[in-house]
């Protein structure tokens, strides 16, 4: 029942230096990490492979220099990888000229940037009917689908005004605005949150969330902050210096943490955020009487309230809706407190 | 890290001393040597082993316009072709603003509409101040010109902008294209960065020499002149700006899916327009400098009266024209400016307005042009400014000066004798008595030390091709009125910069005092320089120093001002005085800034050096004017790249010191 693999990634490899191709394939792709210093290049992205599915929010994770920008613009080839293999829709991203890219770009390809990079020249509704533009689309019509994406994103008013007369966070909202002006598949975000306030961070958390509420877009989402690949996940890519360490959903990290690195970032992250009743409630329909039924992939968070206020344990159930475990107060207690949950 | 520790006071500071010293006992000795050993060549270059430059390039010269073809056109021809192509439209400028259009030749012509009329210019100009800026601006540009108009300096003027206006569209396309080019292909960029560090450096006189040879006397050898002195400055502009929008600008226009075209002109180019803009008022500006001073080869206008002036020695009209130039320049540089910053109105033009609301500018200067000259039929006093109204104020200046002259002679004589006796002098002496051989030697050793042996390697050549050509002597003066100058203006100029930095009433004051001059044709500075102190080294040290000063200001105030505030707070908790801070912290922090700043010092120095061959002196910038007034290519040529030479060796040993500095004071 898992969605369609929409973009595939096996393998990419992205070497910084002299004769870094030659290099590359006289190793027939296969380098070490001493391998690549001793011939004094660089490896920003070291045989990485990521599947995102459709309508999914995958985020890839890594402190600054991990290699997950570069990665990004390897998926999108703003920057042409050393090596690897991506497969969009089925197709053969890199072997495609560059006109079939530009085609690409301009019907499937969404991109928000950390700084937003909006053209300074134009008005908020230029820039965001930039694409279309792009595209040769008469300008009528591309700027009622602008007025669109703008009123989209809250911005309803402030068409006409130039970017440097709007807020960090209004800006990052025309960023948005452009990117979903041309009703992208593949939908890019390059810490897009990163250059704003912590508030307003949160603020665009949340209206991204509502946003992809609406629009069910595949999404490969960029970020430097734990806690915001957590809160938006469907499933995470932890990666460090140019490797992918670990893909998994944010549950998963959390409870099986594969290297002690990635612990590092989990521990301290809230239990209750991230914890599913699925992996905290006893197996099998309980024996006595029910306060009632909850879904299986709830977060302890949601339904904290509810369980603790209730004397009685729940029926956990599973999306078919037969039962499959139950949950009482105390598990829910211990995963609150922190205690060491055993799964 | 040995060659860090060498900087230090000490050891290296002995290395210093020493190499002075022994130049200096070789320059003062450098005749009894030659005495003594019976040695010519000591102090004259032997003239068996001159090179033959000067008249290899004058016979090429002759055979590219007598004798070279490409086949299916003439050497001849280009220069024709280009010729024609600058001629049309700025014959049409100038019947736009001075002569009027008529059809017909000679005395056949019939005059079938007049030239735009003053008011209508004022008006133009005054509308391009309020859409760039406001009504001060407008104001303070239509008063400009209105001043052109009132004092009777007009027609020069128009003649001048006529140039100005041809000059500055071509010469920005031109180095925004050839910037572009530059950008996409690194090649280019590499293969065009020393031809344009040459022509950044070779002085202006020496353009006008081959041109003047090419496309003999007249405006179109002065605009095309122009044209190659204004574009080195826009080429690089453009490749700076454009390697200057961020990466994820292009990125955007990337993943838009932009083809190449688009992502160059939709994305990056307009990302990249403020700082273009900076590269257009520079043309600008360079191009008023050059036109005033092509109008050696004919360029007519401002410049024309200026150096008719200077040779009559007529006092009063050289000030007149020199005033124009600068009331001129300051209102170009101030409108250029106002459109490299001019912010968009806020909202969007509503569309569903009438023709008129929407253009508004247009619709009042097109109104004036067309009543003004509906007017004109009435009035002529609507078409030309009346000369019964014109005020000359020659007389004044001239009665003005005389009575300095009279008053303040002695006093004027003095400081002049006491400069050149106890300054100027004992330099000369000291440089022009370096024999060429050490002087050689020298420029190796300075290179090694500073900058290791490419840098010894390219001083050297570039010295020893200076003493080959048989210019040492002559170079030599050029260097030692270049030094001092330099002097002078750091003397005068670091402290200014220094007190600008801690004060912001003086930094208003001489920020305003320095943009004002740096705005200046470099012509004007000659007039009140040969009024009061007529000709002579004394006379061109002076117009140098107005002219060179404005780096050394602002490079020292920069260099203080962007000292790491923590660094100064930390000598304050320490206990500094204001006094230790300044020389404790803040000057040895500003060292590479003040570097470079001495660096811009000299390039400048030399530039107006040549210039100041005008006013009697004996180097380099002679030869180069000799050349000129004997249309001699191989000699002007020659000249103008020795003085280049020196400016190459002077730039690449100061920014390579600066960049040491940087180094060691951990700021790269």
């Amino acid at each position: 029942m898992e969605k369609p693999i929409l973009l595939d990634c096996r393998g990419i490899w992205k070497l910084y230096g002299a004769h870094a191709e030659d290099i590359f394939s006289r190793n027939n792709g296969k380098l070490s990490a001493d391998e690549i210093r001793t011939h004094g290049l660089v490896g920003a992205v070291r045989d990485a492979s990521v599947q995102i599915r459709q309508g999914e929010i995958f985020v890839i994770m890594g402190l600054s220099g991990s290699g997950k920008s570069t990665l990004v613009r390897c998926l999108s080839r703003l920057i042409e990888p050393t090596g690897g293999e991506i497969l969009f829709e089925g197709r053969d991203l890199l072997s495609m000229t560059d006109k079939e890219m530009i085609e690409i770009r301009r019907k499937k390809m969404g991109m928000v940037f950390q700084h937003f990079a909006l053209l300074p020249h134009l008005t908020v509704l230029q820039n965001a009917a930039f694409p279309l533009e792009v595209q040769g689309v008469p300008r009528a019509e591309r700027e009622a689908r602008a007025r669109e994406v703008i009123e989209l994103v809250g911005l309803k008013g402030r068409e006409a005004y130039y970017p440097r007369q709007l807020s960090g966070g209004q800006q990052q909202r025309v960023g948005i605005a452009r990117s979903l002006a041309v009703e992208p598949d593949l939908w890019f975000l390059d810490e897009p949150f990163s250059a704003l306030d912590p508030l307003i961070r949160r603020e665009m958390q949340d209206e991204f969330l509502r946003l992809q509420g609406m629009l069910h877009k595949t999404i490969v989402f960029i970020t430097h902050d734990f806690d915001e690949a957590i809160r938006l996940a469907d499933h995470i890519a932890v990666m460090k210096d140019g490797e992918v360490v670990q893909i998994a959903t944010p549950e998963e990290l959390v409870l099986n943490p594969a290297t002690d690195y990635v612990q590092e970032f989990t521990r301290h992250i809230p239990r209750s955020k991230v914890l599913t009743l699925r992996s905290v409630m006893t197996p099998g329909a309980p024996s006595g009487e029910t306060a009632g039924d909850l879904q299986q992939d709830r977060r302890i968070e949601a339904v904290a309230d509810q369980i603790e206020a209730s004397d009685l344990p729940f029926r956990v159930l599973d999306n078919d809706g037969s039962v499959v475990g139950t949950i009482g107060r105390q598990a829910v207690i211990d995963v609150l407190i922190g205690r060491k949950v055993v799964s | 890290m040995n060659r860090l520790r060498d900087l230090l006071p000490g050891r290296s500071g002995w290395f210093w001393l020493g190499l002075f010293a022994i130049t200096w006992a070789l320059s003062h000795y450098s005749w009894d040597i030659y005495k003594a050993l019976d040695a010519r060549w000591i102090v004259k270059y032997p003239s068996a082993y001159l090179l033959k430059a000067e008249t290899s390039i004058s016979a090429f010269m002759q055979w590219l316009v007598e004798d070279a073809t490409f086949g299916l056109f003439t050497f001849r021809d280009v220069t024709r072709f280009i010729a024609a192509l600058i001629e049309y439209p700025y014959d049409f400028v100038r019947d736009l603003l001075i002569d009027g259009f008529s059809v017909g030749l000679g005395s056949d012509a019939v005059k079938i509409a007049p030239s735009l009329s003053w008011i209508a210019v004022i008006v133009t100009l005054g509308a391009m101040g309020h859409y760039a800026r406001d009504w001060k601006l407008a104001a303070l540009v239509g008063g400009c010109f209105l001043y052109l108009a009132v004092f009777g300096q007009w027609d020069s003027a128009m003649v001048t902008l006529a140039s100005v206006l041809i000059a500055v569209p071509i010469g920005a396309v031109g180095g925004l294209l050839l910037g572009i080019l530059a950008y996409r292909v690194p090649l280019f960029e590499a293969m065009l960065r020393p031809v344009l560090d040459l022509m950044q450096t070779v002085p202006v006189f020496a353009y006008l020499v081959p041109i003047l040879f090419l496309f003999g006397f007249g405006p179109v050898a002065a605009l095309v002149a122009t044209i190659i002195y204004a574009m080195p400055p826009m080429v690089r502009v453009t490749t700076v700006a454009l390697h200057g929008v961020p990466s994820e600008i292009r990125d955007v226009g990337v993943m838009v899916g932009c083809t190449r075209r688009q992502l160059m002109w939709k994305v990056i180019v307009p990302s990249a327009a403020p700082t273009l803009m900076v590269g257009v008022n520079q043309v600008i500006m360079l191009t008023l400098n050059m036109v005033i001073i092509a109008s050696m080869i004919g360029a007519g206008g401002l410049g024309f009266d200026v150096l008719g002036a200077l040779r009559r020695l007529d006092i009063g009209g050289g000030i007149e024209a020199g005033l124009a130039i600068v009331v001129m320049a300051i209102a170009l540089d101030r409108l250029s400016q106002a459109f490299a910053t001019r912010t968009a109105d806020l909202h969007a033009i509503d569309a569903d307005q009438n023709l008129v609301r929407r253009h508004p500018w247009t619709s009042v200067v097109l109104l004036v042009a067309v009543s003004t000259f509906l007017l004109a039929q009435v009035s002529p006093a609507f078409q030309t400014y009346p000369q019964s109204a014109t005020i000359s104020t020659g007389t004044f200046w001239s009665d003005f000066m005389t009575y300095i002259n009279v008053n303040f002679f002695d006093t004027f004589e003095a400081v002049k004798t006491a400069f050149l006796t106890y300054l100027l002098l004992p330099i000369k002496r000291f440089f022009t008595g370096i024999p060429w051989a050490w002087g050689i030697l020298v420029m190796t050793i300075i290179g090694w030390r500073i900058g290791g042996i490419s840098l010894a390697l390219l001083t050297g050549i570039l010295t020893a091709l200076v003493a080959a050509v048989g210019l040492w002597d002559k170079a030599m003066t050029t260097v030692y009125l270049c030094g001092v100058s330099v002097l002078v203006a750091s003397v005068i100029g670091i402290p200014l910069g220094i007190l600008a930095a801690q004060n912001d009433m003086a930094n208003r004051i001489v920020g305003s005092l320095i943009d004002t001059l740096q705005t200046l044709p470099s012509f004007v500075y000659l007039i009140p320089v040969v009024m009061l102190f007529r000709v002579g080294d004394f006379s061109a040290m002076i117009a140098v120093v107005l002219y060179a000063m404005a780096p050394a200001v602002r490079y020292a105030a920069h260099g203080i001002r962007n000292i790491d505030p923590q660094l100064i707070e930390a000598g304050l908790v320490s206990g500094c005085t204001p006094r230790q801070v300044l020389w404790r912290i803040k000057l040895p922090m500003a060292v590479p800034e003040l570097l470079l700043g001495l660096n811009q010092t000299i390039m400048l120095a030399l530039s107006m050096l040549v210039i100041t061959a005008l006013v009697g002196t004996r180097d380099l910038g002679q030869e180069v004017y000799i050349a000129l007034t004997k249309a001699n290519s191989g000699q002007g040529i020659v000249a103008g790249l020795a003085v280049a030479f020196i400016a190459i060796c002077a730039d690449r040993i100061l920014s390579a010191s600066a960049r040491r500095a940087r180094r060691n004071l951990g700021l790269e």
